[in-house]
């Protein structure tokens, strides 16, 4: 069981809160399928993927950005239960997506750093240690139903 | 999987000429945020009293790697051979467990992008973490 300090519930609330998704979401996954390329096997019908300038002016790309951004928000309103809150997009990113659960794992770490970007020197060791432990509580729960 | 093209040396050598009049910074920054995002990495600073992120002995060490990262940028070409030494070091006296290295070079990146948002692009950002791939291998070449 994930044990939330109320300092870890409110750093991750606050993050969230003042978080510019149509920013945010489009600059991490750009930037994964940019330094991680062999996750573009998973966008081939999204259009011109060809190079880094094709990647971060595509618009479906964009949009699935902020789709894939706001899919955390269950997880900020759950976070004391975000391994059942994900089971059904566990499962779907499973069966459906057919997606290598380490890629959960690069987005993440995509994330981290387009946040750091905008945070500056706010994002400080511990609300970096803290991000990464819900980010890693997410990425564990969309892994868990895979068999 | 970490063989540097040309381009990526390139890109690699020209954010660092940018970068490295702050680059003790980056290291003390790195490696304070590694004690605290990765306690773990605490292990191998048993011999210091103070493994906190303000420690002394914390911040210097950062300043140590980060001078070891910036004498790698030099030996871009031949990164083997260059730290044939290092390795060594690392292999037979530190033996740090590989994936740590992982760990510190996720943290330096962290740390360029707080640093640098503008210069840390997507393309820097590959090419740097492909560098420091190729490093932790080259480090990692005498363990076995």
């Amino acid at each position: 069981m994930v044990v939330w300090s109320e300092q870890e519930r409110s750093i991750i609330n606050s993050i969230f809160a003042s978080l510019d998704y149509d920013d945010i979401g489009p600059k991490a996954l750009c930037r994964c399928l940019i330094v991680y390329p062999w996750t573009q096997r998973y966008f081939g019908g999204f259009g011109n993927l060809y190079n880094a300038e094709a990647i971060q002016t595509n618009p479906n790309l964009a949009a699935h950005g902020i789709k894939v951004l706001h899919g955390l928000d269950r997880a900020v309103k759950n976070m004391d239960n975000i391994k059942a809150t994900y089971a059904e997009l566990s499962v779907m990113h499973s069966e459906k997506l057919h997606i290598d659960p380490d890629n959960f794992r690069l987005l993440a770490d995509c994330l981290t750093i387009v946040i750091a970007a905008k945070m500056g020197s706010a994002f400080t060791p511990e609300i970096q240690a803290t991000f990464q432990k819900f980010l890693a509580v997410v990425v564990s729960a969309l892994g868990k139903q895979y068999h | 999987m970490t063989s540097l093209t040309a381009k990526d040396k390139a890109v690699v050598k020209d954010f660092w000429g940018r970068i490295s009049a702050k680059g003790e910074d980056v290291g003390r920054d790195a490696l304070s945020r590694m004690v605290v995002v990765y306690p773990q990495t605490k292990t191998y600073f048993a011999h210091w009293k103070d493994v906190s992120p303000n420690s002394p002995n914390v911040r210097k060490h950062g300043v140590t790697v980060m001078n070891g990262v910036a004498d790698a940028v030099g030996k871009i070409d031949d990164l083997k051979g260059g730290l044939l030494s290092l390795s060594e070091l690392h292999a037979f006296t530190l033996r740090v467990d590989p994936a740590n290295f992982k760990i510190l070079s996720h943290c330096i990146l962290v740390v360029m992008s707080i640093m640098f948002p503008n210069d840390f692009t997507p393309e820097v950002h590959v090419a740097f973490d492909k560098f420091l791939a190729s490093l932790a291998l080259a480090l990692a070449e005498k363990y076995r």
